[in-house]
């Protein structure tokens, strides 16, 4: 519980950062919706499209529609310059303000309908013009109605700019994601408890305003206008003494390695006397654009990823070459800077259970092709239709007997007990080597390598003070010391550390 | 159609020599006072600001004596001016409707159905009142109602109307003699034989059939 409430406690930040993406996203629904809703209710096609177009946005699940932004961003920069934000706080802003279209909309629109026939006749009857029955009756009827579009819409929105975190916008979802991850339960609680709590505030103080509308309680609106107000200026002015532009961004992509290796080179940085500041839990697509564009500074990326998902290619030209082309395709087209390797790789590899690999004498993939008819081999939900399995078929003609897919952390318990012969693992997850795993070697090389590269925006490619901070960590973290902090964050019970933590640790076992 | 709250599909309305299609709209409607069935209060306004309403769009404030002089003429409470419509009964209702209707020193009063939704007494009384208005403030009143009875005691001119056309325009008096042809006849017969039913009523021993 203490533990919680000293995450709780450290989240100021975040929090502000979630109040400002949440308010300017329903703001701008709001500057959208009213006048829409004043249009749709003087024309019903208006209005048939506007609330078919927003339930529409709102079928979308909000975690696609956030991503949806990037590509859609990115090809607007011909339009609007390379200047253009593709990642961060706008793409969120404009997904979650689609979101909060609907509830605002489509009660703005329903209030107008359900207005007294009679009270607009007197209204034409007492002669006012069409704004002045807007102005003096519509919308002061109406605003009740709106009032309680908009208090929905800011509970959804604050629910779902937690999500915002997978687009590089710090957000309460930092924690959740994080915790996620690493399966620390006490951050996924904390940021729960605190973007709960902020709807469950926020649905109140709007709800006093509703109320005050309805009552025609002019004290009541105003009170909690007020409160609302003095919410927002103090997030904007938290906000305000954060992040300057010296700040350092660190990336991470969504799994454990990645947010250890994020405190590492911010630990690094810190201690070269720099300010740092953390983007946890990027979708794993979009951190090669966040740093091509230098939304973000660093990130920790591998060489088969970027081989297949950068360069598009599919041939393997070993190791060293594949690396040697990364880093002439970065600097002549992204202008990104690869320092280095780290010294590890975190390759797909197949594994089994020592138990097993005796027993059927596999210690290859050479071994596997006459027994795999009759294995059933697990993987990630992704890996059967990656390249890299494809590549493996090929290479050795493997027809398996089953494939199954399971999430990571479930393909080592179905390894465990049976439901798989073989799992697809990763080379530096520290399960391979506390289940005691046999690693299956590849000799045709048909798996390609994924060397951990560390990589630098373009905006701070030619620092070399930076560079020279983060040299100590090329080529000086081995698989073997990976494993054990990725286990150590990964595993249960006792010795689980948090990724802080267990960079600390590495950073010792590696002598900086 | 006075005030073009309808449209007209042929012919001309005039008020005084203009055509109203061509007079602007918010203007012509502040010169005529309009009553109708719904009342149609403003329901987040008090008494006092429904009244106000047309000086308001105007620009101009209502003084609170000319507000309970209103008030005072559809005999209402000098108090009832804070509160609002919803603590109103519906006759209490219709006064204020009346009242906005002459806040504007209106050159015509249009009242359209305008005690169909009020019980018999209420009803009566305030048709009173409006003729007794009428004929104090120097209106030109137009009202248009289904009961025949009603427009027989209050007007001076009856017309009738017929499928959309104007079929009498006879006194209240020459109807009752028998004049403005069928359609008319037809209509003050009903108000007439119901007069001589419970007239019948009084002189019959009790319990006897009507």
């Amino acid at each position: 519980m203490s533990e919680i409430i000293e995450i709780l406690l450290g989240l100021g930040d975040k929090f502000a950062a979630h109040i400002v993406l949440a308010a300017s996203a329903i703001g701008l629904g709001i500057l959208v919706a009213l006048p829409l809703a004043i249009w749709a209710s003087r024309s019903p096609t208006v209005s048939r499209v506007a609330l078919g177009f927003a339930s529409l946005v709102q079928t979308i699940p909000a975690l696609a529609l956030l991503a949806l932004f990037f590509p859609i961003l990115l090809s607007l920069r011909v339009v609007f310059g390379e200047n253009l934000p593709t990642l961060g706080f706008l793409p969120a802003l404009l997904a979650l303000a689609l979101y909060a279209l609907l509830p605002i909309l489509r009660n703005a629109v329903t209030a107008q309908a359900n207005l007294d026939p009679q009270v607009l006749e007197a209204a034409d009857g007492v002669g006012m013009t069409s704004l002045q029955k807007l102005r003096l009756v519509e919308a002061p009827l109406a605003a009740p109605f709106v009032m309680a579009g908009i208090r929905t819409a800011s509970v959804w929105t604050i629910g779902a700019a937690t999500l915002s975190t997978t687009i590089g916008q710090p957000s309460l979802g930092d924690p959740i994601f994080a915790g996620l991850q690493t399966q620390n339960w006490a951050l996924v609680v904390a940021g729960c408890i605190a973007s709960a709590g902020l709807a469950l505030v926020v649905d109140a103080l709007l709800g006093m305003i509703e109320s005050g509308f309805a009552k025609r309680r002019k004290w009541q609106w105003g009170a909690g206008l007020a409160a609302v107000a003095f919410g927002l200026g103090a997030a904007l002015f938290a906000q305000g003494d954060g992040e300057d532009d010296d700040t350092i961004i660190i990336a991470s992509k969504q799994f454990s390695e990645q947010y250890i290796l994020a405190q590492l080179i911010g630990a690094q940085l810190e201690k070269a006397g720099y300010s740092v500041a953390y983007r946890d839990g990027l979708g794993s697509a979009v951190v090669h654009s966040a740093v091509a564009s230098s939304n973000i500074d660093i990130s920790v990326d591998y060489t088969g990823t970027i081989w297949t998902n950068e360069l598009e290619r599919t041939d393997n030209p070993g190791r060293e070459a594949m690396y040697e082309t990364i880093v002439e395709w970065e600097r002549e087209n992204t202008g990104v800077r690869v320092l280095g390797r780290l010294g590890f790789e975190n390759a797909y590899a197949f594994a089994m259970r020592a138990d097993r690999s005796a027993e059927l004498g596999i210690t290859s993939l050479e071994d596997m092709v006459a027994v795999a008819p009759q294995l059933t081999l697990g993987g990630d939900p992704e890996f059967f239709e990656r390249p890299e399995w494809i590549a493996v078929r090929e290479a050795y003609g493997l027809r398996v007997g089953e494939t199954r897919n399971f999430s990571p952390t479930f393909m080592y318990n179905a390894l465990q007990s049976g439901e798989a012969d073989a799992i697809s693992a990763y080379t530096s997850d520290g399960r391979i080597a506390a289940d005691k795993l046999v690693v299956l070697e590849d000799p045709r090389e048909a798996l390609p390598s994924y060397d951990a590269m560390l990589m630098m925006s373009p905006r701070i490619a030619e620092d070399e003070d930076i560079a020279a901070a983060l040299q100590p960590l090329i080529g000086a973290i081995s698989v073997e010391v990976m494993r054990e902090a990725n286990y150590a964050v990964d595993r249960k019970g006792e010795g689980k550390l948090s990724p802080k933590d267990a960079a600390e640790q590495l950073a010792d076992q590696i002598g900086l | 159609m006075v005030n073009t709250l309808v449209e007209p599909s042929g012919g001309r309305v005039l008020f005084g020599e203009d055509d109203v299609t061509t007079l602007p709209q918010a203007q012509l409607r502040r010169r005529v006072g309009y009553v109708f069935q719904g009342i149609g209060l403003f329901p987040h306004f008090t008494v006092s600001e429904n009244i106000a309403i047309g000086p308001r769009l105007a620009g101009e404030t209502l003084p609170a004596s000319r507000i309970a002089d209103l008030l005072n003429l559809v005999e209402l409470d000098i108090e009832m001016a804070s509160r609002m419509p919803d603590e109103l009964s519906g006759g209490q209702r219709q006064r204020v409707g009346v009242a906005r209707a002459l806040a504007n020193a209106p050159e015509l009063l249009i009242m359209d159905e305008p005690f169909g939704a009020l019980d018999p007494i209420t009803r009566d009384a305030l048709g009173e009142k409006v003729r007794e208005l009428h004929t104090k403030l120097g209106l030109t009143t137009i009202m248009v109602t289904h009961d025949m009875a009603e427009a027989l005691l209050l007007a001076d001119r009856v017309l009738v109307m017929d499928k959309g056309a104007l079929v009498t325009d006879e006194t209240p008096r020459a109807l009752l003699k028998g004049e403005g042809g069928e359609i008319a006849q037809g209509l003050v017969a009903v108000p007439r034989e119901q007069a001589e039913r419970l007239a019948h009523m009084e002189d019959m021993p009790e319990g006897g059939p009507a």
